[in-house]
């Protein structure tokens, strides 16, 4: 299983530098640190159907990581609920790929999202309301690290807890960097998973990048005694493209250049309806 | 007639409306508990209070609004608006979700509570947010029929509630063309005069002066601030030439700019503003309040002679 979701993770991410490099703008190094969790959560966990993407009973991602959505617009288009070729307009004026993900315009994209810190909330806000309408289905909700800084989402996490809200499954790619810096540096969230625990929630610790790892975390959490579940899984930003990985602190559009040589670096498997 | 204060109602109005509607659900961030015992009581479910956590609030009320609910949300102005605005922006807003925001104590009516409760800006907020219907009942009546009329409307919308008595300005039989069509409650062809909420009072005690000095004045209660009752100013200033705002608010960005800026546009007119100038407020009965900020029937009648010396003729 793994292998093959790793293959499938190499060419989702050159679709990503792809649109990010064609737009000239968005974030890429953001996108391909959570990108392998969206690949995980949308091939092996959650239950939807591109043919019917507003299933009532469906499962729920919430995107609260907003500079994460190339990411999440190129697995979108590989599960097939929009073509591939509109990956190559986004961000641009009229296009269904926002810089943001909005609900409303892009199939697949459950709510309007992206300001940090509210994602929780809007997550505890479906959850609530599938279990009175005694939906089944279960609630994600993705966000960075840095975004754990933002009050509202403690807010949010006593809400899940107190309101027993064990449908919802918190991923937060923890990349270890925010805009200005190592997020520990800035504001240090240690430690993390006491805190989650604190509230009363259950925690799980993986590798974001390892899909054996991310299986056994998401494994770990089946039993989940009416509590919230997060997985902190540990990340790297600009996965697999060198010049993130070294370092590289600028984090807004690539050039023809850089788009070229990342490309170069991820290799030439492809997907087949290239 | 006895007065009768907004929040009194909101028992019945949404025992009513819950009944009608199993998507139905109320928010509250901590302030509604007391107004809605009956509701709480007949549908425990759907009364959920999140603490004192707006913020989280107004996001969850987004994301049950994503999954089908008619979301009711109740708070103060101060606290919904100072605290939740970010979420009401990204996550109800922009997305155009069906989430009512009802909040009560809007202007000087906390009273003594003082400044940091008195919101005099919330008009100008949410008035400038996108496909948000932001509106302000006179009376109970017509409260009542404004909450029933929104409650079937798709989309945001924001409601403040006076804490003060009202007396009732409107029964079953006129209430319901003033909350369509916003017709004159009183007609005249000297001045016009548009109110929301407690000035509607106001303009009517300032109408009655008005008509002992051989000035008629029309009074439109302006209800709705967004969007504005735009045919039915208009039509009333046609005939009057000239027209007073007033409103509970600072005279930044409330009803007074909504109606200057349309009649601006479409037919330029003297216009005076009866509302709070660039002040914060402060503690002090709703009433010492309204006259220290100038919020009375008096200032309206001076605005109006004003703006009547300098009608369009």
């Amino acid at each position: 299983m793994s292998s093959s979701l790793e293959a499938l993770a190499m060419s989702i991410r050159k679709d990503v530098v792809r649109m990010v490099g064609n737009a000239r703008s968005g974030y890429v190094a953001s996108a391909l640190s959570v990108l392998d969790i969206l690949v995980y959560l949308y091939e092996r966990e959650l239950d939807v159907d591109p043919k019917n993407p507003k299933a009532r009973d469906r499962d729920r991602l919430i995107m609260g990581k907003g500079h994460g959505c190339p990411g999440l617009y190129a697995v979108l288009a590989h599960r097939g609920f929009f073509e591939r070729e509109a990956l190559w307009n986004f961000r641009r004026l009229g296009a269904l790929l926002q810089g943001r993900p909005d609900g409303s315009r892009t199939p697949g994209v459950d709510v309007s999202s992206g300001a940090p810190g509210l994602a929780l909330g809007i997550a505890n806000g479906v959850a609530l309301s599938m279990r009175m309408d005694g939906l089944k289905g279960r609630v994600f909700c993705v966000v960075g690290d840095g975004e754990l800084q933002e009050g509202s989402l403690w807010e949010s996490a006593m809400t899940s807890s107190h309101m027993a809200l064990d449908s919802v499954t918190l991923v937060v790619d923890k990349n270890g960097d925010q805009m200005g810096g190592a997020v520990d540096s800035i504001k240090r969230l240690e430690p993390l998973e006491d805190k989650f625990r604190s509230f009363g929630w259950n925690v799980a610790s993986t590798d974001g990048h390892d899909f054996s790892s991310l299986d056994a975390a998401f494994s770990s959490i089946r039993d989940k005694n009416g509590h919230p579940s997060v997985i902190i899984a540990k990340t790297m930003r600009g996965k697999g493209v060198s010049f993130f990985e070294e370092g590289r602190k600028k984090d807004s559009g690539l050039s023809r250049m850089e788009t070229e040589r990342a490309l170069e670096e991820l290799g030439n498997g492809d997907r087949d309806d290239r | 007639m006895t007065d009768r204060i907004m929040v009194d109602l909101l028992d019945d109005v949404f025992v009513s409306l819950g009944s009608d509607d199993s998507d139905l659900v109320i928010l509250d961030a901590d302030v509604a508990s007391n107004w809605l015992i009956r509701f709480s009581e007949f549908f425990p479910d759907r009364y959920i209070n999140l603490g004192m956590a707006e913020l989280d609030a107004v996001a969850t009320a987004a994301g049950m609004a994503s999954a089908g609910k008619h979301v009711w949300l109740f708070s103060t102005a101060a606290r919904l608006l100072g605290r939740g605005y970010d979420a009401l922006r990204t996550a109800i807003a922009i997305p155009g979700l069906n989430v009512k925001m009802i909040v009560s104590h809007g202007g000087v009516s906390a009273g003594e509570d003082g400044a940091v409760a008195q919101m005099l800006e919330d008009l100008a907020l949410t008035r400038s947010l996108p496909g948000v219907s932001v509106e302000v009942p006179s009376d109970c009546v017509s409260a009542e029929a404004i909450l029933r009329r929104i409650a079937v409307m798709s989309g945001p919308a924001y409601v403040r509630l006076t804490g003060e008595p009202t007396e009732d300005l409107y029964d079953d039989s006129t209430v319901k063309d003033a909350i369509n069509v916003s017709i004159p409650l009183v007609e005249g062809t000297g001045v016009t005069i548009c109110a929301c909420g407690i000035m509607v009072h106001e303009s009517l005690k300032a109408a009655a002066i008005l008509k002992q000095q051989d000035i008629s004045a029309e009074v439109i209660d302006c209800h709705s601030v967004a969007p504005l009752p735009e045919r039915s100013i208009l039509g009333s200033v046609h005939r009057t030439g000239c027209c007073v705002v007033a409103e509970e608010h600072s005279s930044r960005g409330g009803l007074g700019e909504a109606v200057a800026s349309m009649l601006c546009r479409l037919y330029p007119v003297s216009i005076r503003f009866v509302s709070v100038d660039d002040r914060p407020g402060q503690s002090g009965s709703p009433k010492e309040l309204l006259e220290y900020y100038g919020l009375t029937y008096q200032q309206i009648v001076g605005a109006a002679v004003e703006a009547w010396t300098m009608r369009r003729r």
